[in-house]
């Protein structure tokens, strides 16, 4: 219904060069900025306050952060390739490589699980010190906004899918936004990981 | 895309009614429920000045409702009356001023005035409603806890913020919801107002209010995020035993905290006023948008320097992103940091002098009617300036650091506010009230809302002004009685208290006749004000979809008193 009345849903604004949900993701993107942003302005202000800070990379488990590394930037590829597919009209490929997507989202979440839980039995929690405060913030939040994008991404693989039938240009700007977020989530991981377990 | 008309099929009560899509519907929702948060945030502070007039005596009549926990034998606790005094702050801000300038204004008019159907994302706007009313269910809510609500003043400054009772918690989480609902309200204004402009619809053919809501979506888009993200460190530190905000050492009530310590008050303070002062400018400028819309309207003509006003709103919501920590000189960050945000402070108040000024040379050779709405915007344009200049001391270094903590600044702040932008709004409702109902609000009765209000906000702003040049401290819960140096200004508690209760009587007449007039007002063509925008050019009130055909714009927003023509306006959609 929406649909029919409300124009520029799906296809792009001549004077803007944009449609609608491209300049609503790219509004919520440059929010987000704002949010990270004033997380990592804090975790500069606190450090040079700080009497001592510990160094990231004898706490952290940076293997495994590269591992981290490697997942989501491989899945950042493979949503790329999964609306190309449907820009050229090739669903099935879609359909894998959306899955690929989620996979390797996953497999980040099961990373991330084993490196909090060794944390934990080691004795160290948020309270521990403020640096451990900042990396379970930080990182936490992260991994709520990863958990936001594979629900996205999986409903997108399957009942959203059916949108394919109906409305394929908009299900194709559905991924493309969809994929503009998930590029946005992998960005933020690419500055914590050298800022938490490296510096 | 189809543009012919939507199919009327009717919607059941409760998805036109109750989850309504329509932009309009979702505006007079906004609209309703932040009246009554400011009625309520209001009743809170008529509260807090019984005890500033009479401290120690027992509240008349309903002295008892509060409970031996908050206000034994009917006398005011100190711990209830800093709950009444932040959540004051919280409702009037949060759930008053902001869901009504901005959810009600924007959602009702933007999509009107350019000639939209609907909002970009009519869901979205929905679920930014609700998650709004329940943040604002949160924040009441908090009162019935053990400890009470929130009572760390509106600014939750840590540490003590960190070790209040549990109603600092539910004030973080209704923070949360409201800020998640004013990111999808933002989103949706920006997009529908760059998006879904008609044709021929250019930016500088906008009317003003829609540029200043334009500013105010994206002061409101970049500015909550850094108090969100305050929000949960301050959280972490009540939940998880974090120390961002605790410094090594704190000792409360004679024991050392057990956090780790290593953390910094001030960074809670940058945070939050990297927030709240744009959510200054998200206060003023829909207010600056609703008067100028009204003060062209009822002068039959154009806005002297359409341009400046729109360089100048643009210019103020840039700036008023670097100008956050004149509200902490006294935090001793330092001569060198508060040398420039002095300095930029200074350089915002040329933009706003330069609307006052704007407006003012408007109305100069006017044909002007003195009806409700233009007398609530003439006299939003001297209270706002009292407001702004009051400003001035506190933006310079030196003299801030006098006046700070006194009741100088709420005299300030309050003269930008309540007679500022709370007059803006009542000429808002008094103004688009015909094409909302279809009929006008009884204007005796408004003239009568308007005096009352006038000389009460004065009555009771500006003797803080008063007071606070005297140097009596504002957070006191006894209004600085047993201090020698507020013995000689004392007295203006009183003064100050009679006018806030009277102006709850003037209120009443508004209320009254707000929905009094629904039925009983006197009938409202569709252009009533004979006003050139596009939101009087739709049928009254506005259908599901909006317009009869969709409009196209010839002419700018302010087209009063053309030369050479039969009417003394052009309607932006009439082609010449």
């Amino acid at each position: 219904m929406s649909l029919e009345i409300i124009p520029y849903t799906i296809e792009v604004r001549e004077d803007t060069g944009v449609n609608n949900a491209k300049l609503g993701i790219w509004l919520f993107l440059t929010s987000e900025v704002m949010l990270f942003g004033a997380l990592f302005s804090s975790y500069v202000f606190l450090r040079i306050g700080a009497a001592s800070w510990p160094e990231g990379s004898s706490i952290l488990n940076i293997p495994m952060a590269t591992l981290n590394t490697a997942f989501l930037i491989t899945s950042s590829i493979t949503m790329v390739m999964s609306w190309l597919s449907l820009v050229e009209k090739n669903f099935s490929a879609y359909k894998k490589y959306m899955l690929v997507t989620i996979l390797l989202g996953l497999a980040f979440l099961v990373v991330k699980y084993f490196e909090y839980s060794a944390k934990f039995e080691h004795h160290l929690y948020p309270s521990t010190n403020t640096f451990l405060g900042l990396y379970f913030l930080m990182t936490g939040l992260h991994v709520l906004h990863v958990i936001g994008g594979l629900i996205m991404n999986i409903y997108l693989l399957l009942p959203g899918a059916k949108m394919w039938q109906s409305y394929p240009e908009r299900f194709t700007n559905r991924v493309e936004t969809a994929g503009l977020y998930w590029h946005f989530v992998d960005l933020v991981w690419i500055f914590l990981f050298p800022i938490l377990y490296l510096l | 895309m189809s543009t012919e008309k939507h199919t009327t099929h009717e919607l059941p009560f409760w998805r036109k009614y109750i989850f309504s899509t329509d932009h309009k519907i979702i505006g007079i929702q906004y609209g309703l429920t932040s009246l009554v948060f400011l009625f309520f945030g209001f009743c809170l502070v008529m509260l807090m000045r019984w005890q500033l007039a009479y401290p120690e005596q027992p509240i008349p009549f309903i002295g008892d409702w509060f409970g031996d926990s908050n206000a034994p034998g009917g006398i005011m606790l100190p711990e209830f009356y800093n709950q009444l005094g932040a959540m004051h702050g919280t409702i009037m801000v949060f759930l008053g001023i902001v869901p009504l300038a901005v959810g009600a204004f924007a959602n009702y008019l933007v999509p009107l005035q350019v000639g939209a159907p609907d909002m970009a994302f009519p869901k979205l706007n929905m679920a930014s409603y609700w998650v709004f009313f329940a943040g604002g269910v949160v924040m009441l809510a908090s009162f019935f806890l053990p400890g009470g609500a929130a009572s760390s003043g509106w600014t939750s400054y840590a540490p003590l913020a960190v070790v209040a009772t549990v109603g600092q918690t539910y004030w973080l989480f209704g923070m949360f919801l409201i800020i998640t609902s004013s990111l999808l309200g933002a989103i949706n204004i920006i997009v529908t107002i760059i998006q879904l402009r008609a044709p021929g619809l250019t930016f500088f053919k906008l009317p003003f209010l829609v540029w200043a809501q334009l500013v105010t979506g994206f002061l409101l888009l970049l500015a909550f995020p850094p108090l969100e993200a305050a929000a949960f460190m301050q959280l972490m530190d009540r939940l998880a035993g974090t120390s961002f905000f605790i410094p090594s050492g704190l000792v409360v009530s004679g024991e050392i905290l057990s956090n780790t310590g290593g953390g910094s008050p001030v960074l809670w303070q940058h945070l939050f006023w990297f927030l709240a002062h744009p959510e200054v400018y998200v206060l003023i400028l829909p207010a600056i948008g609703i008067v100028t819309e009204i003060i062209a309207v009822n002068s039959r003509k154009p806005i002297w320097g359409y341009r400046t006003l729109v360089y100048s709103v643009l210019f103020l919501g840039f700036m008023s992103f670097a100008v956050w920590a004149h509200h902490m000189f006294m935090t001793g960050m330092g001569t060198t940091i508060s040398t420039f945000f002095q300095t930029t402070t200074l350089i915002i108040s040329v933009p706003s002098i330069v609307i006052l000024t704007t407006l003012f040379i408007t109305l100069w050779g006017g044909k002007i009617r003195f009806n409700t709405p233009m007398l609530f915007a003439l006299a939003f344009l001297p209270m706002f300036g009292i407001g702004g200049l009051t400003g001035l001391p506190l933006g310079l270094n030196a003299t801030d650091i006098a006046l700070h903590d006194t009741y100088y600044v709420i005299g300030h702040f309050h003269y930008v506010v309540a007679p500022g932008t709370i007059f803006a709004l009542f000429a808002g409702i008094y103004f688009w009230y015909p094409k909302i109902t279809g009929r006008m609000m009884n204007d005796k009765l408004g003239k009568i809302h308007f005096f009352g209000s006038l000389v009460c906000m004065n009555g009771i702003f500006f003797p803080m002004l008063i007071v606070g040049l005297a140097g009596v401290s504002r957070r006191l819960w006894d209004g600085g009685q047993q201090y020698a140096h507020a013995q000689g200004v004392y007295h203006y508690n009183e003064t100050m208290s009679i006018f806030a209760w009277v102006l709850a009587l003037f209120q009443l007449i508004f209320i009254f006749n707000l929905f009094w007039s629904i039925w009983k007002g006197k009938k409202a063509d569709d252009n009533p004000w004979q006003s050139t925008t596009l939101e009087w050019a739709t049928p009254t009130p506005p259908p599901h979809g909006n317009f009869a055909t969709p409009p196209v714009v010839y002419n700018g927003p302010y087209e009063y008193s053309v030369p050479g023509h039969s009417t003394d306006y052009l309607p932006q959609n009439k082609k010449v």
